[in-house]
């Protein structure tokens, strides 16, 4: 303990002393590991580039402990000047009107060109309020895919990841009848089989475009369709074609183990599967109900944005600006997301990492983007904008746990999980009207 | 003979430093707490609203909490019973030891450096359905082990990582206590001819009867207060709400959900009946201790 002490010292000073002169900007984020090394990389070429302005990264923990110490940090005036705020924090903070700087109203008053129409829609549409001005800066953002083991399917016969829910049904039969323990799991189930899942089907996961139109939403993620496919997912977990592990990404090691074939997880998972797999594996799109669509919709994204705090000087939010000017350049980006495995969020990113054949000798990278970009978003897939929905994810958590356990029906518990869930959303709007 | 203390102001003044303690560190965040629980507030505190009894009435209403009130005392006193009865047992063995005494001592005290979500993390990784030690051990053995679907194992799961750290610390008051256990009454025991057995639950165990009563307390404590970091690293509470206990709601709803008004007003029932417990333990249990 005191050993790191003494190391972020040392570090802290080494970074406050290589620009004395210069406007120090705070940017509390949650990217550990090899991320957070990246991050500081970044911030190091924006420091360098320029010598007005000195952005000073700090790791604040996971995303549900950055969001609350900045939050914590605000109530005691000590707020930094930007924070990564994880995708279902987005509507606490948009609702956060007076505590929080809206980007494209920062890039205006500092004066720094900002062309929104570069940014991918898919992406934007979820951090930009009704009149489509973006109230924060996209930086991770990921989105959910199938991660097969090519080398199963190989045993088992099988030429093609399957497409649609059907084709999953009997591909996974197939897995099992030639020795393989289970079909699929999934990591982040409410993200993935809910909220995706609706998107992807074109119905709507909460009344007022998913939250988009305003606090009076309410959870409507019980309709047929979501009914029908949890209720199947539940029939698999007792068959073995699925089965579950866990809430956050805990199921991972059943797709390392080769104990599953098939593992929905975020794209970007993409690293940490190749690093763990002593297997070839292949990515492709999420499956969606060949009887209920002929084509899938754009499915949505996770990961976080940056946002900004209001309570700074004049000055300091020039440097924030010219720094997010910076984020959001190509080669800046295109360079993050082939180190990370998040999406690319501006199309010139994503046109430079394909020009660099990336893609090409990265099989299966490109397909969150292929998958999240496919057709325009309609209000049933642009994205959520839900107050409380850290909490409203546990308890969808909660029901669907007792599904997969035989307990209680789908329909009962998605019945529950909205029943429950829409009382939070009262709470919140009661909150922040 | 009774000694007597001229000054007035000296006790006073000796007692103050505890009593600014108290003032600072528990009555004013607990008017705090209390204060909230009457608001709803946004997460910045940007806006307030009094509201009443609405947390309390919205708490009452909730199914859920009940389910997490059983929750909670099935996981106390299953950790408090554990954690002082295999540190009463291992005490006794360690005392006995005469060989390498001081190595299991230390070993023993080991896992109290631990933190807690350290310690989660480790009995999570240990028994993870699919990649566990342990959990493959048991599987070998035709116990299906999964407590991402079972309640009750997940119930099994949190007490174990609960009770294993608390371990160290009830073994440490019971090796003193029992190094306190005047020989000479053991060894008249063993001349009239009892067995080790009845020395222990005749002699011994009865003379341990302030440190264990103690010890029961501080457990308590412990379970009710200080476990939401294992809870949060090994089962999140779930699956269901089976492993959510009520400081663990407390936790999620505070810090991670941002609703201050309803953690506020879950504290202070939290509070209500941590204060109940408190006074049946001395009323009641205090009695059949012997100082």
């Amino acid at each position: 303990m005191y050993k790191l002490k003494l190391a972020s010292a040392v570090i802290g000073f080494s970074i406050a002393s290589s620009g004395f002169a210069a406007t120090n900007i705070e940017w509390w984020h949650a990217m550990g590991g090899a991320n957070g090394e990246k991050v500081n990389e970044i911030a190091k070429a924006f420091n360098d580039s320029q010598d007005a302005y000195t952005v000073k990264p700090v790791y604040k923990g996971n995303y549900t402990e950055t969001m609350t110490s900045a939050i914590a940090a605000f109530r005691a005036k000590k707020q930094p000047h930007i924070v990564q705020v994880f995708e279902v924090g987005t509507a606490s903070m948009m609702s956060a009107k007076g505590a929080i700087y809206p980007v494209y109203e920062l890039m205006r008053e500092s004066g720094q060109s900002f062309d929104q129409s570069g940014f991918l829609s898919a992406v934007t549409g979820y951090y930009s309020d009704q009149d489509g001005n973006m109230l924060s800066m996209p930086f991770n953002s990921s989105t959910p895919v199938l991660y097969y083991n090519k080398d199963l399917f190989a045993k088992a016969g099988i030429k093609n990841p399957p497409t649609t829910w059907e084709e999953m049904e009997s591909v996974s039969q197939t897995l099992l009848d030639n020795g393989v323990k289970c079909g699929f799991t999934t990591a982040w189930q409410s993200w993935v089989q809910l909220e995706n899942f609706s998107a992807r089907h074109n119905v709507p996961f909460a009344s007022e475009a998913n939250g988009f139109g305003g606090l009076d939403t309410k959870l409507t993620f019980n309709g047929s369709l979501q009914v029908a496919h949890i209720e199947k997912m539940g029939e698999w977990q007792q068959n073995g074609i699925f089965s579950y592990g866990g809430r956050r990404s805990d199921s991972a090691p059943k797709f390392y183990s080769q104990e599953c074939a098939m593992f929905m997880n975020s794209s970007a998972g993409y690293a940490g599967i190749k690093k763990n797999a002593k297997f070839d594996f292949g990515v492709s799109q999420l499956p969606y109900q060949g009887s209920a669509i002929s084509e899938p919709k754009n499915t949505i994204i996770g990961g976080a944005s940056l946002w900004v705090l209001q309570g700074h000087k004049k000055e300091e939010y020039k440097g924030v600006a010219s720094f997010l000017s910076f984020l959001s350049r190509a080669e800046v980006q295109a360079d993050w997301h082939q180190f990370s495995g998040y999406l690319p969020i501006t199309r010139a990113a994503y046109d430079l990492t394909k020009g660099q054949g990336f893609y090409a000798q990265n099989v299966g990278t490109e397909t969150g983007v292929l998958q999240m970009t496919s057709g325009t978003p309609t209000p049933n897939s642009k994205g959520l904008r839900l107050g409380n929905f850290v909490q409203i994810r546990d308890i969808i958590n909660e029901e669907l746990e007792s599904v997969w356990a035989g307990q209680k029906s789908a329909q009962a518990a998605l019945d529950e999980a909205v029943k429950r869930g829409d009382v939070l959303l009262r709470k919140f709007e009661r909150a922040n009207k | 003979m009774s000694v007597y203390f001229p000054h007035k102001k000296l006790p006073y003044l000796l007692v103050l430093p505890q009593l600014v303690i108290t003032l600072i560190f528990f009555l004013w965040p607990a008017e705090q707490a209390f204060e909230q629980a009457f608001y709803q507030e946004d997460a910045f505190g940007l806006s307030r609203e009094f509201v009443g009894f609405d947390n309390f009435v919205y708490l009452f209403n909730d199914p859920q909490y009940y389910k997490s009130i059983w929750v909670t005392l099935v996981f106390s006193f299953s950790v408090a019973f554990s954690g002082l009865a295999i540190a009463l047992w291992l005490a006794v063995m360690a005392d006995r030891v005469i060989r390498g005494k001081l190595t299991y001592q230390t070993l023993l005290v080991w896992p109290y450096a631990v933190a807690p979500a350290l310690a989660g993390v480790l009995w999570w990784l240990l028994f993870d359905p699919s990649m566990g030690p342990v959990a493959l051990w048991l599987q070998y053995f035709g116990v299906d082990w999964n407590h991402f679907l079972n309640g009750d194992q997940a119930m099994t799961l949190v007490v174990i990582s609960a009770t294993w750290k608390q371990i160290s610390y009830n073994f440490l008051f019971f090796l003193a206590g029992l190094q306190a256990v005047p020989r000479s009454l053991i060894e008249a025991a063993s001349i009239d001819g009892a067995s080790p057995f009845k020395r222990f639950w005749t002699i011994v165990f009865p003379l341990l009867s302030p440190t264990t009563f103690f010890l029961l307390v501080v457990n308590l404590v412990y379970a009710f207060f200080d476990t939401f970091g294992v809870i949060d690293a090994t089962t999140q509470g779930g699956p269901g709400v089976s492993t959510a206990t009520m400081v663990y709601k407390v936790f999620n709803d505070g810090f991670i959900g941002l609703d201050l008004g309803s953690s506020a007003a879950q504290s202070v029932v939290l509070m209500f009946l941590v204060g109940i417990m408190t006074v049946i333990q001395f009323r009641y249990i205090e009695r059949k201790v012997e100082y």
